[in-house]
């Protein structure tokens, strides 16, 4: 038992320097001084946000809003799979908000004690079939994917699009055998904007973000596999009072237009 | 690189009165915990009570049968082609030859997902080369064995080119020119008198292209995917287990050391003193 | 000077079957300019004498067709061999450090050129057997070459060349590699394979011993020209090049001679036998000097220089004095008369010859 924990907490330590690597790097918005006033809600200074991959164009857009509303502040975002997000909370990055794409994710957090209060589902993602523009080989089921000759890429059960992706086909009754499991879900999407692979099972607001290089087809199985998408401010959180501000923003009826813009369902 | 040119080397650092400079030997010090450490923390922080399970799943023997197959194979691909190259490189002058040779070493320094980003533009089902292979001949590469096989060819070949180049530089061009003498045509010189000479080199560019095509994450997921059994090579099972069973991952790794130790003592030993 | 310039160089040879070798040797290659004539009828045994640098080896690369001729002919048995490649060329090379395989057997190694030239593998291994075998090699075929001496190395080398048949034999420097004794022995042995060799053979060395004992006639490069050629006993009596002179151990001088007297470039005049007019040469061998620590007052020599010891060193069991001064030459004597002088560098001494010991010729 304990020696499985600790490793967790080695593959944790990587994740974590990568994570730490990239938010370095990604730090948005104009370089405002830190010491800025804001406008009378104390909020100022930088807010670091580590955010599910699939939010990176929302969460940018309401990055940029967020900066305008409190002159003086900067939010910087690490964008990346939840699951490493979550061994680097984990391990100690200095985060102040955590988003992640699923409940199992977020609870690798809160089973830590990591979180301050308990998370809140901000907004819910569906999947969707991903073809090459034109729909050639006309699917419109997930069965459809099944048919002899069809390159269908899924993502691997350990990224939450493929468990969903799994939950879906059972919820079907479908057996699919794709030609391969990638690692997340951009690597899915990938394939088929590259016209390697005739289909893709991920996200719809994957689908709406790829713009034209590929289409979208509903199924109706995907009811059956909802992604709830929570959020919480952390326990060590360097700013508390700008995470506040910001998941605030998320949830308000602003941040919700923006993700619902972005092809996200609400809660 | 051979034993035999090593031996003087340690019996000066024996010798009495000749001690290692603290300027060379610190730096040399931390540079080996450097490389040492994290391959102790692995082991210390193996799951071992758990390992034996980890190892009998058929899973991991999936993977690490198709990640000897497939490595094996992209270096008897390098071989084929990366020797000739090589060749080309060291004895021959023609127009352009620093650009080809910059060329070759590219993939040296292109990161391996880029490189497969690369090889789909080119071979993959739309590729520049690949819609003709599709179209006359019906291949096609990407989430393929052979995908996996190209890919790893094209990270590792240059290690090979480069290492053959530079034992064909080092060795004596007259051996070629003394066989000119008795009637050997280049081609002739070249596989009985050069390829003997540089075998030490091939071996050993062999093993850094088997190695490091062993070892391919990023050219391979990119552009042959990952499915278990085709193309879901060790390092990809390493990768996907490490998001949810971190335990399982090191498990993996273990094995994948361990064959890589097996294999490359083994080579040391039996051929790379050979001769 | 060469005497085989002859007018034909861009017409075929009349006859079309002149044996052995007729080829005009030019090479330019940045500064180095090589220009050799070389001709010699099959059994002859040629010898490229010259100090380092001459371009002897690059003439030897330029007849197996390793280095490309910027202009001239190369003919051999009236063949034109300019544009034949080597490997299609009838030459074999014994080269300077042997260059054996080092991962074939000797046998092999000899065996390599007949595989090469189209017989099959047991066909070449027997021919390579039986070469082995007239080289007294034969319980040494299946060595490797670092488990050989250097005699035997180089006996493997001559096999492995001769074993083509070739109209041609080229050796570079080939008892360069060897230490004195075995040298003295291997050196024997070459001259009688040489000597029963029924086709053109051209040796390059920069040892006068070597060139002498086993070349029937030498051609003296320096500075890619030939400055001399002809018998080693010729050139031995009658050096042209202060170089040649070192070689064949004459101290030579060059000057203007009038009757019994040559005044030498170099300064004083020197007193000889014979009677010439113009310039001309003068020589004397070392030992024909005769030292003095005092002005000998009742010497008969008239040539007599104030000189001072530049250097010493042993030659056998002779000692040989460098002198500078009025004139500088070499002079030799024995270990008595040395120690008897108490000569050492920076001491003056008077040297003293003979015109009886001179030798003087036409330049």
């Amino acid at each position: 038992m304990t020696r499985s924990h600790r490793t967790r907490r080695i593959a944790g330590a990587g994740a974590a320097a990568a994570v730490l690597a990239l938010s370095a790097c990604s730090a948005s918005g104009p370089g405002a001084s830190a010491s800025a006033e804001s406008g009378g809600q104390g909020v100022t200074g930088t807010v670091t946000v580590f955010a599910a991959a699939s939010l990176k164009e929302s969460f940018t857009t309401l990055g940029e809003r967020f900066e305008e509303e409190h002159p003086g502040t900067e939010v910087a975002f690490s964008f990346g799979g939840s699951d490493g997000l979550a061994a680097g909370v984990n391990n100690g990055a200095p985060a102040d908000v955590f988003a992640a794409a699923s409940a199992r994710t977020m609870k690798l957090v809160t089973d830590e004690g990591r979180t301050a209060g308990s998370p809140s589902t901000f907004v819910r993602n569906r999947l969707e079939i991903a073809t090459v523009p034109g729909n050639p080989h006309a699917i419109d089921s997930l069965d459809d994917l099944t048919a002899s000759g069809l390159k269908v890429v899924l993502c691997d059960r350990t990224a939450p699009c493929g468990a969903a992706a799994r939950t879906a086909l059972a919820a079907g009754g479908v057996e699919l055998e794709p030609v391969s499991y990638e690692q997340d879900v951009k690597s899915a999407l990938t394939k088929v904007e590259l016209k390697e692979a005739d289909a893709a099972v991920v996200y719809r607001t994957d689908v709406k973000a790829a713009g034209d290089k590929v289409e979208g087809v509903e199924f109706p199985e995907s009811a059956e596999a909802v992604n709830d998408y929570p959020i919480a401010r952390l326990e060590n959180a360097p700013n508390p009072s700008a995470a506040k501000a910001f998941v605030a923003l998320v949830k308000s009826p602003e941040g919700q237009e923006v993700l619902g813009r972005a092809g996200f369902l609400t809660p | 690189m051979t034993t035999g040119r090593e031996a003087p080397r340690k019996a000066r650092l024996r010798a009495p009165g000749r001690g290692v400079p603290l300027a060379l030997l610190v730096p040399a010090l931390l540079g080996l915990a450097f490389l040492l450490v994290p391959l102790i923390a692995l082991l210390l922080r193996a799951p071992w009570r758990s390992l034996p399970e980890q190892l009998t799943s058929p899973e991991v023997w999936d993977a690490l049968r198709l990640s000897l197959l497939c490595a094996t194979t992209a270096t008897a691909l390098s071989l084929v082609a990366g020797v000739p190259l090589a060749w080309l490189l060291a004895r021959t002058d023609f127009p352009g030859r620093g650009l080809v040779r910059a060329l070759v070493t590219l993939p040296l320094v292109l990161p391996p997902v880029v490189g497969g980003v690369a090889l789909l533009l080119a071979l993959g089902r739309n590729g520049v080369v690949g819609q003709w292979l599709d179209a006359w001949f019906g291949v096609t590469l990407p989430f393929t064995t052979t995908g996996v096989v190209l890919a790893e060819t094209f990270v590792a070949m240059p290690f090979l080119v480069i290492s053959v180049e530079g034992t064909l530089r080092a060795a004596d061009p007259r051996y070629e020119e003394a066989a000119a003498t008795l009637g050997a045509s280049r081609s002739t010189a070249f596989r009985r008198v050069t390829l003997p000479l540089i075998a030490p080199g091939i071996a050993a560019g062999a093993v850094l292209a088997w190695a490091r095509a062993l070892g391919e994450f990023g050219a391979t997921i990119t552009f042959a995917g990952s499915f278990p059994g085709r193309t879901q090579t060790m390092p990809l099972a390493v990768y996907l287990a490490l998001q949810n069973d971190p335990a399982a991952a090191i498990a993996l790794s273990l094995v994948l050391l361990a064959v890589s130790i097996a294999v490359l003592a083994g080579l040391r030993d039996r051929w790379m003193t050979a001769s | 000077m060469t005497g085989i310039e002859k007018d034909s160089e861009h017409v075929p040879d009349p006859a079309g079957a002149a044996e052995g070798l007729d080829a005009r040797l030019v090479v330019d290659r940045g500064s180095f300019h090589l220009d050799v004539a070389l001709a010699a009828a099959p059994g002859d045994v040629v010898a490229l004498l010259g100090p380092n640098g001459a371009g002897k080896t690059t003439a030897l690369r330029a007849l197996a067709g390793l280095t490309p001729l910027s202009t001239g002919h190369l003919r051999l048995d009236g063949v034109d061999l300019r544009r034949t490649p080597p490997e299609s060329r009838p030459v074999g090379v014994v080269f300077q450090d042997y260059l054996l395989f080092p991962h074939l057997t000797a046998l092999d190694n000899v065996a390599f050129g007949p595989r090469c030239r189209g017989a099959g593998r047991t066909e070449a291994r027997a021919r390579a057997a039986e070469w082995l075998d007239r080289m007294g090699l034969a319980e040494h075929a299946d060595a490797k070459p670092r488990r050989l001496s250097g005699g035997q190395s180089q006996r493997v080398a001559l096999a492995r060349a001769l074993a083509t048949h070739p109209r041609l034999l080229l050796l570079d420097e080939p008892l360069a590699a060897l230490d004195a004794r075995t040298r003295l022995e291997v050196r024997a042995r070459l001259r009688r394979h040489l000597a029963a060799f029924e086709a053109v053979a051209v040796l390059v060395t920069h040892d006068p011993l070597d060139a002498m004992v086993l070349a029937d006639r030498l051609v003296v490069v320096e500075r890619g020209r030939i400055v001399q050629e002809g018998t080693p006993s010729d050139i031995a009596r009658h050096p042209r090049t202060e170089y040649i002179a070192q070689l064949v151990g004459l101290n030579l001088y060059r000057g203007q001679a009038e009757g019994h007297t040559v005044r030498l470039d170099a300064g004083p005049a020197v007193s000889t036998t014979e009677d010439l007019s113009g310039p001309a040469f003068v020589a004397f061998p070392p030992d024909a000097v005769t030292l003095y620590r005092e002005r000998p007052a009742g010497s008969s020599a008239r040539n007599l220089w104030r000189c001072e010891v530049a250097g010493l060193e042993t030659h056998g069991n002779r000692i040989r004095a460098e002198l500078t001064g009025e004139l500088a030459l070499a002079a030799d004597l024995t270990a008595v008369a040395a120690a008897e002088l108490d000569l050492r560098p920076g001491a003056p001494a008077w040297a003293a010859v003979k015109a009886t010991q001179t030798h003087a010729y036409p330049a």
